[in-house]
């Protein structure tokens, strides 16, 4: 067996005074796709965010290493550097900053960091131009404003898009799909399976197994206050939505 | 992990870099002000008898005006007694070209980015470098004459065209206007003179560079332009000072007098010391700042970007008294460590269908204060006038303020004036989204900063809006622990 990517280990961490995360283990490894689901509150974005360094989250106790270095140690940006993105579930607007630019300067700071060259305007936009098509996105969406007046839909196709630039070698998709409608859906999770690799490992956290559909995982964890209280195969997710979480969460308070 | 109020906080300390200190001998006055003191700044520079005059008029009135104390700027009483009011680097007679100027001065610029010599001039752009108290050397003059435009410092117009510096003195900004500008009037050394003949369209940017050397020393500097009938000219001034513990002051008077369908386009990038993260030292910038839309269709476009001083206080306003004329103003104001900023401008509309424009861009970063200020008045006459006002803060951490002044005084009923205002602040989550996409702190402060003022920068001549994005971003430069 590929050593894991990512190795999480009794993780606890809280928002302010609320503790979210109450001991998570899980190890991902290359190539793989794993879906976290779980009801609201139970702490996926929480999870999400702490992988990512959210600056308003304090861990607490626990480890994560991602390949074999400590990654709480790093700062955000380092993490996005060593391969490590976040589609956000609610991606921010900054207005003007066009996309270009932004997406421009990340792609640049992540390859000094990997001491490639930087890409110049022309080499960065054929790169862009050939990954818009991706997610169907409008080429003229790339000289607004990032994200200012996009619809949701757009929004989360951008955040697809930023991730085919960067090519990740963990993604991370925060509920990815809500707000989505079905066109929509069909389109990000084209997009995502198009950058499945055997490098490239993916957490899809989603509250609905109908994203599943799309995107088909290897593994489904459920997480339930704080805790994973449930792991299997890609059948987890259809028995979720037979029966809810209910008899999960439970069977997580009884523990 | 550092919070990211406090990221800010050290994000948001500066290192001036222009603050160093050129070692030359200058002839000055000694400290003081008084009648004999403005008799002797008006001989030294062989003045006509009527300037003399107006000089002693504008002290006598400056004498009984009180300080403008509406703002919301806070500084000690300021000692005039004990001000320098006229600096000069000693170099024997007025130099009549390059050659003659001292090296040193040369090697300044040339240090500020600003290269005099004739190999190594800024293309495009004609330079008027105001050392202290006087003009030390103006490029590009004999080109600019091929075209009849006439670019000098202010007291070479004096004696060489002293109707035009007669007809226009003052007729913006008169003597009493305030008191600073009385200051001024009273005690101006030097600046910049343009004038534009009618139907030319000035081939090149027309600069100014304005430096504070020396100690105790205030800089009071004049400037003229007139664009006559049908012509135009883009302006632009910088300014840096060394870092001193002490206030300077800097009480200038620009005046522009733009006639029929003539337009003035005025960009400023400010950069005077600001003094250190205690507040101790930095430029007092106390500057009047008008230009009257004369003729038809005339047009007056101000652009500024305000990032050092201590304190500035200052409103480039337009009088819009010709038919149809345009006026607009552009600002990004910048104050951080313990910079105060109160800045904004006038709008008065006198003729018909006057339009006017203002977007006004805040910032304010660690114990910065800021304001806007802005007047859209409205005469009876003005029928058919329009104004748009935009005044958007940006609060970086959350010991810095800003606040909205607007007034308006419409007494035409046919006029349409529209205020929008906004206050944001860089938010934690803006921070954290670019620092995920592998963006360092600072890079991503100084991007959302930018995308901020893009709007007001982008006003500005391309060579002045490059500067400008630099110096907002290392005005905000430090170290991210």
């Amino acid at each position: 067996m590929t050593a894991p990517l990512l190795e999480i280990r009794g993780l606890r961490a809280r928002v302010g005074e609320n503790e979210i995360l109450r001991g998570i283990d899980l190890v991902v490894r290359p190539g793989e796709v794993h879906a976290i689901m779980g009801p609201n509150g139970s702490g996926k974005s929480t999870l999400a965010g702490a992988l990512a360094g959210r600056p308003d989250i304090e861990v607490t106790a626990g480890s994560v290493r991602y390949e074999g270095q400590d990654l709480l140690a790093l700062a955000p940006e380092l993490r996005a550097r060593e391969g490590i993105f976040l589609a956000f579930q609610y991606p921010v607007e900054i207005p003007g900053v066009t996309n270009l630019y932004f997406l421009k300067s990340a792609l640049n700071a992540i390859r000094r960091h990997r001491g490639q060259e930087e890409l110049d305007a022309i080499e960065f936009l054929t790169l862009v131009r050939e990954r818009t098509k991706l997610v169907e996105m409008d080429e003229k969406m790339m000289s607004r404003a990032i994200n200012e007046g996009f619809s949701g839909g757009e929004k989360k196709r951008n955040e697809v898009l930023q991730m085919a630039v960067l090519e990740p070698r963990l993604a991370i998709l925060d509920e990815t799909d809500s707000g989505l409608d079905i066109d929509a859906l069909r389109i990000v999770s084209g997009g995502v399976n198009a950058l499945r690799s055997p490098e490239r490992a993916m957490l899809v956290i989603t509250h609905y197994q109908r994203l599943l559909d799309y995107i088909v995982p290897d593994q489904v964890h459920v997480l339930a206050a704080g805790r994973i209280v449930r792991s299997g195969s890609k059948d987890l997710a259809l028995e979720l939505e037979e029966k809810g979480y209910g008899w999960l969460e439970e069977a997580a308070r009884a523990s | 992990m550092p919070s990211s109020a406090d990221t800010l906080e050290q994000l948001t300390q500066r290192d001036y870099e222009w603050g160093f200190v050129t070692d030359i001998e200058s002839d000055s006055v000694p400290p003081g002000l008084d009648e004999d003191v403005i008799r002797l700044i008006s001989k030294k520079k062989n003045e006509p008898d009527w300037l003399l005059d107006w000089r002693l008029e504008a002290y006598r009135r400056w004498l009984t005006m009180p300080e403008p104390a509406w703002s919301t700027v806070r500084h000690a009483p300021i000692d005039y007694q004990a001000i320098v009011y006229y600096s000069a680097p000693k170099t024997g007679a007025q130099p009549k070209s390059l050659e003659e100027v001292d090296p040193e001065l040369l090697r300044t610029y040339e240090k500020l980015g600003i290269p005099l010599a004739e190999q190594k001039r800024l293309a495009g752009v004609a330079v008027d470098a105001v050392f202290d108290s006087v003009s030390v050397a103006t490029t590009f003059k004999s080109e600019l004459e091929k075209h009849g435009i006439l670019f000098c410092s202010f007291s070479e117009a004096v004696q060489s065209h002293p109707e035009l510096v007669r007809q226009y003195l003052g007729s913006v900004v008169p003597q009493g206007d305030n008191k600073h500008a009385a200051l001024n009037s009273a005690v101006f050394t030097d600046g910049s003179f343009a004038y534009v003949p009618k139907g030319v369209r000035c081939p090149m940017e027309l600069s100014t560079y304005f430096r504070i050397n020396a100690a105790n020393t205030g800089q009071f500097e004049r400037t003229l332009i007139i664009a006559d009938e049908g012509s135009y000219v883009s302006y632009l001034e910088g300014c840096t000072a060394p870092k001193r513990d002490e206030n300077q002051l800097h009480a200038a008077v620009v005046e522009l007098v733009a006639l029929e369908r003539a337009e003035i386009k005025y960009s400023t990038v400010q950069n005077w010391y600001p003094g250190d993260a205690e507040g101790r030292g930095g430029i007092y910038n106390f500057v009047t700042k008008r230009g009257k839309c004369a003729g038809r269709r005339s047009k007056i476009s101000w652009t500024q970007v305000e990032t050092g001083s201590a304190i500035t206080w200052k409103y480039p306003s337009c009088i819009l008294q010709g038919d149809e004329s345009v006026g607009e103003f552009y600002s990004v104001a910048l104050t951080a460590n313990r910079q105060q900023a109160d800045t904004g401008t006038k709008m008065i509309h006198i003729g018909k269908n006057t339009r006017s424009t203002i977007v006004s861009k805040g910032i304010a970063a660690g114990h910065g204060r800021q304001a806007y200020r802005g007047l859209v008045k409205i005469n009876k006459g003005a029928t058919g006038a329009r104004n748009h006002s935009q005044c958007d803060s940006l609060l970086l951490g959350d010991k810095c303020q800003a606040d909205t002044f607007p007034y308006l005084e419409v007494k035409n009923p046919s006029a349409v004036v529209e205020h929008e205002a906004t206050t944001s602040k860089i938010g934690e989550d803006q921070l954290f989204y670019c620092r995920q996409r592998g963006i360092s702190a600072e890079d991503a402060v100084s991007m959302i900063v930018n995308g901020f003022c893009k709007q007001v920068l982008r006003e500005l001549p391309m060579e002045f809006a490059v500067e400008a994005q630099k110096l907002l971003g290392l005005s905000l430069e430090g170290s991210v622990g």
